[in-house]
């Protein structure tokens, strides 16, 4: 006997119980129920309901969130020791004492957004009388991933009420959503506490407390853990050891969760296969981001913008690379193709994700306060998608219009009724 | 026999809860989002707002039978530019600071939509008592709600009321800000106000159903 058909036996016999909810939550989480549809209803149904859907987005960020913490811990040890000379990934990244600062470090971050995210959506469940929903399954996990890991708990918990209630919960709860709530977080994060969440000091556990140290007079020899964007908007891109493998697999600081390009690309990968992501999205946000660099790199070529320019250290970053620092990568896979928030016209979806990728990279390079515009760009393009939906669904209509204006009408009746007819629908 | 008949009260309490001018009728926005990050700042704004309203709803209620209706919001807008600039000037001389943190917005008093309009909806219809008492009501809810939005920004967003700092000192680390508290940026920008407002409207209508409009 199979795990699902037992669990269907459970079922049957917990119903009506008082443990029923507590375990049909349980139950689907796993399977979809053994359930046929009543005479009368609709036949057709899909397995992959919303619960599915966001457990395979959980799924491809586990990867993810494993990297992240194996990352937090060596960029914390490269930051005291320096990085090591001839790197091994068994030797130098997967060893148990980074995973630790892992686990003092990001788990938290992960516990706090869950447990905070989640009382939330109790409360507002309990005054509407409904049952608790799934919708913050995927936020509560992309959040960790999105912030720098110094980032206070109680900032976090303050971020994720707010963002919750104002980004999700006030329009309607899930589904209803204008913005995406995890970068409505990201966003209340960016804008209520700016020295936590930019600058050299916050992206490498214990950057803070070693820069005071070295304040104080103590003779610390410490790397700053700044950020390759950060880098090069200070047009100090030559002081970088970064490689660009280093870049792609994710060896550098960053936000919990967002180095790891390959890792998001594998994730994103899943996401098409499974059909939960738009490729669309995806790949018009990737040429989007690469058009806005090429245009960058060319007006570093014509020369128009010299190396004095505060701009030359972004401009003249090679296009493509955009694509594997900072949160671009993240943000286009797990952000922009929220299903809620996202054009859901095929032809919208193409301008949506260009022009995500198009702003994230312009907002990058000239945003004078922080480096990195993805979260900006998206919650921006969250706005626009209800009106690229709309100039797509009317042109659609105009197209249809226009044909049967210019149709033929087989065959040609005696007495022109379906002329009049056409006549009164153009 | 009380100060104000039953119909005369209502006229001041009305815009202080079920009909008031920002969050009911959803005028005079654009200052209750521009000015509000300072407790004191709204509260000069809230006394400046209800003398121009006060006394420009009396003066519109005694012309009103002598203006021609085709010129009559000329004549409004000079009525109330000749008391708004009295403001700015009496600011200038006794609290030239505070005038200089609400620098413009003195002066767009002239083009808050609450102050026209009382003189279109009440003072050209009704007696000066009437159209005074009108005038202090409005701005009296116009006031509440600018002096709990700069509550809370001031509180949040500076750790201070009035100037004095409540909370303790964020640079010497006394106080609150001992335990890691630190004040929210985000509170300072006026987009805050909209979401402080915007959570006003929201309470308000789930305490009273009747509000929420039917669309």
């Amino acid at each position: 006997m199979s795990l699902k058909s037992k669990l269907h036996e459970l079922k049957l016999k917990y119903q009506g119980k008082k443990m029923a909810p507590a375990f049909n939550a349980f139950h689907t989480f796993l399977f979809s129920p053994d359930e046929t549809t009543h005479a009368g209803g609709t036949h057709v149904k899909s397995a992959d309901d919303l619960k599915r859907t966001m457990n395979t987005v959980i799924m491809a960020l586990v990867p993810v969130l494993i990297f992240s913490m194996f990352n937090a811990g060596y960029q914390h040890y490269s930051a005291i020791n320096g990085f090591p000379a001839d790197f091994s990934l068994m030797n130098d990244f997967l060893t148990w004492d980074n995973f630790w600062i892992g686990i003092i470090k990001v788990l938290p971050l992960v516990v706090v957004s869950y447990g905070v995210g989640l009382i939330v959506e109790f409360i507002f469940a309990v005054i509407k009388g409904h049952e608790v929903e799934e919708g913050y399954l995927v936020t509560g996990m992309l959040v960790p991933l999105i912030v720098p890991i110094d980032t206070p708990l109680w900032m976090l918990s303050v971020a994720v009420v707010f963002g919750v209630v104002i980004g999700k919960e006030v329009f309607g709860g899930t589904g209803m959503n204008i913005l995406n709530p995890a970068l409505t977080i990201r966003a209340f994060l960016f804008f209520a506490y700016p020295t936590w969440m930019s600058g050299d000091k916050v992206w490498v556990y214990g950057a803070r407390e070693r820069s005071e140290e070295i304040l104080a007079g103590a003779n610390v020899d410490a790397i700053s853990g700044e950020t390759i964007l950060g880098y090069l908007a200070q047009n100090k891109g030559a002081e970088m050891t970064y490689s660009v493998s280093d870049m792609f697999f994710g060896f550098i600081p960053g936000s919990v969760g967002e180095t790891s390009a390959f890792l998001i690309l594998l994730g994103g990968l899943f996401l098409i296969f499974t059909k939960i992501a738009s490729w669309r999205i995806m790949v018009s946000a990737v040429i989007g981001s690469l058009v806005m660099g090429l245009i960058f790199n060319q007006v570093v070529d014509f020369g128009w913008v010299g190396e004095s320019s505060k701009f030359y250290g972004l401009m003249s970053f090679d296009f493509w690379k955009h694509l594997i620092v900072g949160g671009l990568a993240f943000g286009i896979v797990y952000m922009a193709t929220d299903p809620v928030t996202g054009s859901q016209t095929n032809k919208g979806k193409w301008y949506y994700g260009f022009f995500i990728g198009f702003i994230s990279v312009m907002i990058r390079v000239f945003n004078p306060a922080y480096p990195e515009g993805v979260f900006l760009a998206i919650l921006l393009m969250n706005v626009f998608a209800p009106t690229i939906d709309h100039y797509v669904v009317r042109g659609n209509i105009k197209r249809r219009m226009n044909r049967l204006k210019n149709a033929t009408i087989y065959p040609k009746d005696s007495d022109g009724k379906a002329e009049e007819l056409k006549a009164e629908t153009v | 026999m009380s100060l104000l008949s039953k119909k005369d009260a209502n006229l001041i309490t009305d815009p202080l809860a079920d009909n008031n001018p920002i969050t009911i009728q959803v005028l005079g926005i654009c200052s209750a989002l521009a000015i509000t990050a300072e407790l004191k700042a709204s509260l000069v704004m809230a006394i400046s707002v209800m003398f121009v309203l006060g006394a420009g709803n009396v003066v519109i209620s005694l012309m009103r039978n002598i203006i021609p209706s085709k010129i009559r919001i000329i004549v409004q807008l000079i009525v109330v530019a000749t008391l708004v600039i009295i403001v700015d000037q009496v600011l200038k001389a006794y609290a030239y600071e505070l005038s200089k943190t609400l620098a413009v917005f003195v002066g767009l008093i002239i083009t808050n939509c609450i102050i026209m309009g009382r003189f279109e909806a009440f003072a050209l219809a009704n007696g000066p008592w009437r159209s005074f008492l009108d005038g202090i009501g409005n701005s009296l809810g116009y006031g509440v709600i600018l002096i709990i939005v700069g509550f809370f920004r001031e509180l949040l967003g500076s750790g201070t009321l009035f100037g004095y700092p409540v909370l303790g000192d964020p640079i010497m680390k006394t106080g609150l800000y001992a335990t890691g508290y630190e004040n929210n940026g985000f509170m300072i920008i006026p987009p805050a106000a909209l979401i402080v407002v915007g959570i006003i409207i929201w309470v308000q209508r789930s305490r009273n159903p009747a509000l929420v409009e039917e669309n």
